[in-house]
């Protein structure tokens, strides 16, 4: 149309747009115990997490600042008994507020609460990859728990989006889960290939496929897409350890994403609390318009400005920011580096290796059992008696 | 396929689907949908068709009211253009 456009005000540097989204890690606590959990190896230890006032006035001051999609993740999230209070506040504010859980608590009566509170969104997750989702494709309570779950998601109105994490131990099933999916009745199957950090980074060597697995995977993929047309949505996000170019982490540092953690620590990305030497502001003390705009945990990687060779004089460093700063922090040591998933990077052999040791099924699952998730295990961590593999 | 079929007349009274929400955004400026997980930002033209998308009135009635709010005419190719192409992202039912 032709109404007048208001010319853009000058700024000496580029200003980042809002924070547009907010994940509420509510709690750390959890009824599963998942080998490929990204909450902090070190989670038992988290003190005091932020009171229903505390996240209600975080959720108007993000609002405020721009948020608009919310997620209210954990651990498991229906753990806080203030979740349908969260939620009203939320959509009251204009949010669009998404569920991230395991289903695990959520009664018929918590739905009805919740849609009533103004939920838009339910993603039902298979968390614990080795028991959950056996106990599911055999079709035992675990199945029962998520089919009725299913049910209770789709009797409220809301979309099904199931989301199940892959790796070398559930990827040669994605079949069946995709075939259980429909069974559901999900609407939206996002497969997403494990990260690794924290967790996962823990069980790397048991939890890479090989890129064989990757590839049949794929192919499997695509024949359920054309088997199902438009029944299901199916999301396939491949590992990137086995690309030469990194992701452009959470879309950019400090650019969409803001996690705000149990105990009130806000974050570019829910594993950035790994790096050394950034302080990261809490919400307890900071409003979370200065936290996003002025804090120098937010600032220390936006743009580029940071990068250091082969970053900072690559053709390509707008399209992935030079990568995960997390990732490059776990595998160089610097967390200024290059991603090594990038074939650039002088560290680019450790993924490599990783990837050959995937190849050639060199898995110690038996001299290196999974670790599974757990306060128990999170203390002996703390305590120095298990030092992170890599 | 049927995506190929043009359905979208001066009749037509589409209306924005259920898997969106639609809503002005002050931050950004703009009218965005929403859904799971996701926002699409609309450019001005689209956030001004698909607000009066309601259900009740037709895309005559929509052009015609844009015709007036911008005091401007010809409107109508481009209407039925972009909700042609909405209606195949599936932002907007009919
Ligand atoms: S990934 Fe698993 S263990 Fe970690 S918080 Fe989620 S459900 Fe709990
Ligand atoms: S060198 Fe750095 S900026 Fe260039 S592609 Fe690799 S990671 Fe990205």
């Amino acid at each position: 149309m032709n109404a007048p456009q208001t010319p853009a005000p000058q700024t000496l540097a580029p200003q980042p747009g809002p924070p547009l989204w907010l994940l509420a890690e509510l709690t750390y606590r959890c009824p599963l115990h998942c080998v490929f959990c990204y909450n902090p190896v070190d989670f038992a230890h988290t003190p005091d997490e932020l009171s229903t006032d505390d996240w209600l006035r975080v959720l108007r001051e993000a609002r405020a600042a721009g948020s608009v999609q919310c997620g209210f993740s954990g651990g498991e999230p229906l753990l806080r008994d203030d979740l349908e209070v969260l939620v009203a506040e939320a959509h009251r504010l204009g949010f669009y507020s998404n569920l991230l859980t395991s289903g695990v608590g959520l009664t018929e009566a918590r739905a009805r609460a919740l849609k009533d509170a103004g939920l838009a969104h339910i993603q039902l997750s298979f968390q614990d990859s080795t028991k959950e989702l056996n106990d599911f494709l055999s079709h035992t309570r675990t199945f029962e728990l998520k089919q009725k779950v299913a049910a209770t998601i789709k009797d409220n109105g809301w979309p099904m989006v199931m989301n199940c994490v892959i790796h070398r131990l559930n990827i040669d099933y994605i079949d069946r889960i995709i075939d259980m999916a429909v069974e559901l009745g999900a609407e939206y199957l996002e497969l997403a290939n494990s990260q690794y950090y924290s967790w996962a980074m823990l069980n790397r060597d048991q939890l890479l496929p090989s890129r064989e697995q990757i590839e049949r995977a794929e192919r499997i993929t695509n024949e359920r897409r054309a088997r199902y047309g438009d029944r299901i949505r199916i999301f396939f996000v491949v590992p990137d350890y086995h690309e030469t170019r990194p992701k452009k982490c959470m879309n950019g540092w400090g650019n969409v994403f803001l996690t705000v953690t149990p105990d009130g620590t806000a974050l570019p990305c829910h594993t950035a609390r790994m790096l050394p030497g950034l302080a990261f502001p809490n919400v307890r003390d900071m409003d979370v318009r200065s936290i996003w705009y002025d804090s120098e945990g937010f600032n220390r990687y936006r743009g580029d400005g940071w990068m250091k060779e082969p970053c900072r004089t690559c053709p390509e460093k707008e399209k992935d920011l030079g990568g995960c700063r997390c990732q490059a922090f776990m595998l160089t040591g610097d967390a200024a580096a290059a991603d090594p998933v990038c074939d650039k990077s002088p560290s680019h052999h450790k993924v490599v290796e990783a990837v050959e040791r995937a190849e050639r099924g060199e898995v110690a699952v038996v001299e290196r059992p999974l670790v599974f998730r757990g306060p128990e295990e999170s203390r002996r961590r703390k305590a120095g008696l298990l030092q992170p593999g890599n | 396929m049927s995506d190929a079929a043009t359905i979208i007349d001066t009749a037509t009274t589409p209306h924005v689907s259920k898997r969106f929400r639609l809503q002005w955004e002050e931050a950004q400026q703009s009218w965005v949908l929403l859904y799971p997980e996701g926002m699409v930002k609309l450019n001005q033209s689209a956030g001004e068709i698909l607000r009066r998308c309601d259900g009740a009135r037709s895309v005559i009635e929509v052009v015609a009211d844009l015709e007036q709010a911008f005091a401007t005419t010809g409107l109508e190719a481009d209407v039925i253009a972009f909700l042609e192409l909405a209606r195949k992202q599936q932002w907007v039912d009919v």
